[in-house]
């Protein structure tokens, strides 16, 4: 990690939109969250003005709705359907074609496109997200060229979350709500009746070079001190909780759990919990040729535990079972990931809980199998 | 490429149906000359009188079956058929028209027809695969005509079809696509629908109707019970499930669940 090179300033609104307009003028795609089709998603914003200003989110098991907000906050909402997945580690991907002429084969490689991406309001959990995918794509000798490159290319704007939604929990994963790291520049969004600004960290020398053609002052004890209650209240308004200690030990003990059971009941194994989740990166590829085979291309597309094909090898699905499908999720995401890649797989940002058709809620289900007061339905 | 002379002849047949199925053939405009290339296109009622005799490499089988007389001639076509293909949710799962199985189909012809003694049907209408062996369903009300091809061109390549038998669900997230049910609270049968629309009805802000029929499984019962809980009625629920893919099992025994 880079040291900060500068101190927090403040910029007003209408600042930010400078630094779009600056963002853009450097080569950047500028994606930030807008409402679409009564959601709040991120997509490519051309402006400040497309951003869903003045509208939240309220969010339950299985629940999403947008409402108007009595003020005109920016990022008065949290984390949507989309997570910036999306574009670092995207759904589709053509990995490479080939052509035929007579007995000729050739293959050829998809330039990676020299797409810059500026990411505008990433939440601290998101931060952690896209650290954990960097993990799985960036291992040494294992690394993903296109990720790499898309990643190398990103500019983040994090954001500080001034409100937390009824399915967060990062107070409890450790990720947030406040951006600590990785991130090029830090917004805190400072709104009262007579005022509307925005206190600046810059994580990066990029964040720096950025920040000289913006309108600023230096924060004051005063704007830090109202940011730190900021982050404080959020924490403290976190819809869900998580009992994390001790839950590795206590999910890998417990397999035969009857509650795998009483979930697997009401799992559609629909797959929505691991589209939606930021760090859930599985994929498969698909093959295809024209009619007459002499060209052929190769996808990658996002895959999921959840479907059958996923685990098939000779002989069948290994997981049959809805059960199994949500055993695996669970305790890969709680569990086994920290013995894979040394931290849980998830961050706390409650998607998976919202856009679970059926409402089932991660924090009940891990409390339910790793409380060690729930005993297994077999003692023996 | 292929040589014109050993190309594999293809026939598409018909059984009780709209011609919905096999029209998306026909549809494939941009590709029909390339597909005409790669296979001779032996037997096609719809599409031309030139009718060659058996026997097939490739039958693609539209529509249930109804009558007596299909019931027979189903077996013919699979006895010259190499590789028999059932396209759409009629040949798959007994189609709309399999609504007739869940009532007595003699009380209907009385009620429609002037003359009922004239019509010689059966009690049920039933997929193909009840009556011969079928290896490869290709699902859908229509099929996906892109489904089709890749079904086509698979098979001449001697690989596995990507029609995979996941949810509608994932359609809509590989495509960005916010949940109808969980942001509008629209009902939706996308949770245990069989993907291979590119989720349609969702892109529009519309609850899936379920027409690719059960996706491998599929959780009908926790899906009927988050309907009721969104305000759906028993015969709503009953009438989402009893479709296009009435007669898919999966489907049928969580209709009968919501009988009066």
């Amino acid at each position: 990690m880079e040291t900060v090179p500068k101190a927090p300033v403040v910029i007003a609104e209408k600042a930010l939109h400078t630094l779009v307009c600056e963002l853009q003028s450097a080569g950047y795609r500028v994606i930030g969250p807008t409402l679409r089709d009564q959601a709040i998603i991120y997509d490519e914003i051309d402006s400040v003005a497309d951003l869903p200003q003045g509208w939240t989110d309220e969010q339950q098991p299985g629940s999403y709705r947008v409402a108007k907000r009595p003020d005109m906050a920016l990022f008065g909402y949290t984390v949507g359907p989309h997570s910036w997945k999306k574009f670092l580690h995207p759904p589709r991907l053509r990995l490479w074609q080939a052509s035929r002429t007579g007995n000729e084969v050739s293959f050829s490689h998809d330039e990676t496109p020299s797409q810059k991406y500026a990411f505008l309001g990433v939440r601290s959990c998101e931060l952690h997200a896209i650290a954990i995918q960097d993990q799985v794509f960036l291992q040494a000798g294992h690394e993903d060229v296109g990720y790499r490159q898309r990643r190398d290319d990103s500019f983040i704007i994090a954001l500080n979350c001034s409100e937390a939604g009824g399915t967060c929990f990062c107070a409890s994963m450790k990720t947030g709500p406040q951006a600590t790291n990785s991130f090029d520049l830090a917004l805190t969004e400072l709104l009262s009746e007579d005022r509307h600004e925005f206190l600046v960290e810059i994580g990066s020398q990029a964040g720096a070079d950025l920040m000289h053609g913006i309108a600023s002052r230096e924060a004051s004890a005063g704007d830090l001190e109202t940011a730190e209650k900021l982050l404080a209240q959020t924490a403290a308004n976190m819809g869900r909780h998580l009992d994390t200690q001790g839950l590795k030990e206590r999910l890998q003990e417990n397999p035969e759990h009857r509650r795998w059971d009483e979930v697997a009941a009401r799992c559609l194994s629909c797959s929505n919990c691991t589209l939606v989740c930021p760090t859930c990166f599985c994929t498969s590829v698909e093959d295809t040729a024209d009619l007459a085979g002499d060209t052929a291309e190769r996808w990658r597309r996002w895959d999921s535990c959840f479907n059958g094909e996923f685990s098939y090898i000779h002989g069948g699905s290994v997981r049959s079972s809805t059960k199994s499908r949500y055993r695996q999720w669970l305790t890969h995401k709680l569990a086994h990931w920290v013995d894979q890649f040394g931290s849980s797989g998830c961050v706390g940002c409650g998607r998976c809980i919202s856009w679970c058709p059926t409402g089932i809620d991660i924090t009940e289900e891990a409390a339910a199998i790793g409380s060690a007061a729930s005993p297994p339905e077999d003692a023996s | 490429m292929a040589t014109h002379s050993k190309r594999p002849k293809l026939a598409v047949w018909k059984f009780a149906s709209c011609d919905g199925c096999q029209l998306s053939l026909l549809d494939c405009e941009d590709e029909l000359l390339a597909v005409s290339e790669a296979v001779e296109i032996a037997y096609f009622a719809e599409a031309s009188r030139a009718m060659q005799k058996g026997p097939y490499d490739i039958s693609l089988v539209e529509g249930s079956i109804t009558t007596p007389h299909d019931a027979e001639r189903i077996h013919q076509i699979r006895r010259s058929s190499r590789v028999l293909i059932t396209i759409g949710a009629c040949a798959t799962a007994g189609g709309i028209q399999a609504l007739r199985n869940f009532k007595n189909v003699k009380e209907f012809t009385r009620t429609v027809y002037a003359h009922p003694e004239y019509i010689d049907t059966l009690k049920t209408s039933t997929p193909i695969s009840h009556h011969v062996k079928v290896d490869f369903e290709l699902r859908g009300c229509p099929i996906n005509k892109a489904q089709l091809l890749e079904v086509i061109e698979a098979l001449l390549h001697g690989r596995k079809p990507n029609t995979p038998a996941h949810s509608v669900c994932m359609e809509c997230k590989l495509a960005g696509t916010v949940c109808v049910m969980v942001a509008h609270g629209t009902p939706c049968l996308g949770p245990v629908t069989h993907a291979g629309c590119d989720a349609l009805c969702p892109r529009y802000n519309r609850g899936c109707f379920g027409c690719y029929g059960p996706k491998e499984s599929p959780n009908t019962h926790a899906l009927a019970a988050e309907w009721q809980r969104l305000g759906a009625q028993l015969r709503t629920i009953r009438h989402a499930f009893r479709n296009f893919n009435a007669w898919a099992e999966e489907f049928r025994k969580e209709s009968e669940k919501h009988e009066p």
